[in-house]
């Protein structure tokens, strides 16, 4: 059998095929990611202005809001790989969805806690029942949920195509949750004059933003093909054993 | 040495935003940690096994 | 649709020969309900700012105890290999078992509601809404769980992992079968909030049925 007759895509379902492809890409990966994260941070934490109203607590920005794109980025990622794995049937979409769930995770469990942080000294509370973290929260048990319900099947394929199902469902709520959470928001508190998105975002904010937000997309990228070629790998391997156990 | 002691104090937020650089910090070097750990060992389980496989065709291949 | 009809009317037959399985969500419902002034003392002014709120709460609950075993039976006898097979499509044999399920828990605690209503002071005004919401919205959750049930068919522990991811889908019904309420209590029109909810309950019906038949078809594969 040739590789040429391989179609492209499905080539990389190999571990092999996907190890080397991922050894070319890493080095380029990990140097972006360092960059741009060392960059962002020193942007950050040293050559960036405090704020008008929030003083030197607004640098939990930096962290707090590109962990919030983020964990939504990867959500919409997971619902695109999700349902490229139920139309093409390729074993590279469903395995996607299931490397990048963890790091979607981490990154809303991040938001959730600076918020918590940032909240603490603004208003004065660890939990605000602001729209933004409790939608959060609710996307972190999206998460959960997920990560649970694939590693629930003894059968990894079914487990695969029952997430796959449950984040396309998840993806089509997530905006009405959200819509809904405003909605009872604004209903239950009083005209807040601060959110925690923070005040107009000027010029000398945006760079460390922008840095820290590229630079958190970078890592994903680094972790989520290492995550991959492990998944690959653990598929490859279960193979092996049902191979060996038939004889 | 008092300006560095201003950059930490973070005009008085520093409990609050070290923590939040600090657990951002750990979170992703953990989860790199575990996947790098985690890779390594399947790939060395991998090389294990399909070498095993492969003597055990050539032994049946031989056998037959 | 008679193959629809007949196959609700079969599951709702089997499902009220079990008769104590029926009273245990309904139980647990008003059992919920009243833990609350119990938990936060009988103030009415207290009880009623919050009947809105714990009655739906613990009609989403009770909703969850009845949900596992919606396919499981048919599932581990082989009646469900048989229901993806028939010439019925697999959509409609869902939105068959949505129906009863409705019919021995949405349903009742429509009934029940209204008691436990006046039990928390619920305002006056606010009954006839506490019905609608609970007609357009018990529906929905009976849908929404029934996807659940089928996404976590064959899975280790699937009742609690069911709660867990159907949970966070039923918060907007419940943000606004509560706000509905609300208003009313104030004076204010329920209908925006009310007929927001009818749109769920059409979407659902359109939507839901191919996720649950989808999922289970994974299942039976």
């Amino acid at each position: 059998m040739t590789t040429a007759r391989i179609p492209l895509l499905h080539r990389y379902a190999n571990p092999a095929a996907f190890g080397r492809l991922s050894a070319r890409v890493m080095p380029w990966s990990i140097g972006a990611t360092v960059i741009l994260l060392a960059l962002g941070v020193y942007f950050a934490l040293f050559n960036s202005p405090p704020d008008y109203q929030q003083g030197e607590s607004v640098r939990i920005m930096y962290v707090h809001v590109p962990a919030a794109i983020m964990s939504e980025l990867v959500y919409g990622a997971m619902a695109l790989a999700a349902a490229a794995g139920i139309i093409w049937k390729h074993a590279l979409a469903d395995l996607f969805v299931k490397a990048a769930a963890p790091l979607g995770a981490i990154f809303t469990l991040i938001c959730l806690v600076a918020g918590s942080l940032w909240g603490k000294p603004m208003w004065g509370a660890w939990w605000v029942w602001d729209a933004r973290l409790t939608s959060e929260l609710v996307l972190f048990f999206l998460y959960l949920g997920y990560i649970a319900l694939v590693d629930a099947f003894d059968d990894p394929q079914r487990g695969l195509r029952a997430g796959a199902i449950l984040v396309l469902v998840g993806v089509v709520d997530l905006p009405i949750i959200k819509f809904s959470v405003n909605w009872w928001n604004t209903l239950h508190q009083p005209a807040s004059l601060m959110t925690l998105s923070g005040p107009k975002i000027y010029g000398s904010m945006l760079v460390p933003l922008m840095l820290m937000i590229a630079g958190f997309m970078a890592f994903f990228i680094t972790v989520v093909i290492l995550r991959l070629e492990s998944e690959l790998l653990a598929r490859r391997i279960r193979g092996w054993r049902t191979a060996a156990g038939d004889e | 040495m008092s300006s560095f002691s201003n950059f930490l104090s973070m005009g008085g937020y520093g409990a609050y935003v070290w923590p939040a650089y600090g657990l951002t910090a750990i979170a992703f070097a953990a989860v790199v940690v575990w996947t790098v750990a985690t890779l390594k060992a399947r790939r060395q389980e991998e090389q294990a096994l399909s070498a095993t496989g492969r003597q055990r065709r050539n032994r049946r291949g031989a056998g037959t | 649709m008679t193959a629809a009809f007949h196959l609700f009317r079969h599951d709702l037959r089997l499902q009220l020969r079990h008769g104590t399985d029926l009273v245990a969500p309904i139980a647990f419902f008003v059992l919920a309900t009243l833990l609350v002034p119990l938990g936060v003392g009988p103030e009415p002014n207290l009880l009623a700012r919050l009947a809105s709120g714990v009655i739906w709460v613990t009609a989403l609950l009770a909703t969850l105890l009845a949900l596992d075993r919606l396919f499981q039976r048919d599932f581990e006898d082989g009646a469900l290999d048989l229901m993806a097979l028939a010439p019925l499509p697999l959509e409609l044999t869902v939105i068959a078992k949505v129906a009863a399920h409705w019919v021995t828990t949405g349903l009742p605690v429509m009934v029940v509601a209204p008691i436990l209503g006046v039990m928390l002071r619920l305002d006056t005004n606010s009954f006839l809404t506490l019905e609608l919401s609970l007609a357009l919205g018990t529906p929905v959750l009976s849908m929404i769980g029934a996807f659940g049930a089928a996404v976590t068919l064959g899975a280790r522990r699937g009742g609690a992992l069911l709660a867990v991811l159907v949970l966070p889908l039923y918060i907007p019904i419940l943000i606004f079968a509560t706000s509905a309420i609300s208003a009313a209590g104030e004076g204010l029109s329920p209908r925006p909030h009310l007929l927001l909810l009818a749109s769920f309950f059409v979407g659902g019906i359109v939507l839901i049925p191919f996720a649950a038949a989808a999922a289970l078809r994974n299942a039976l594969e």
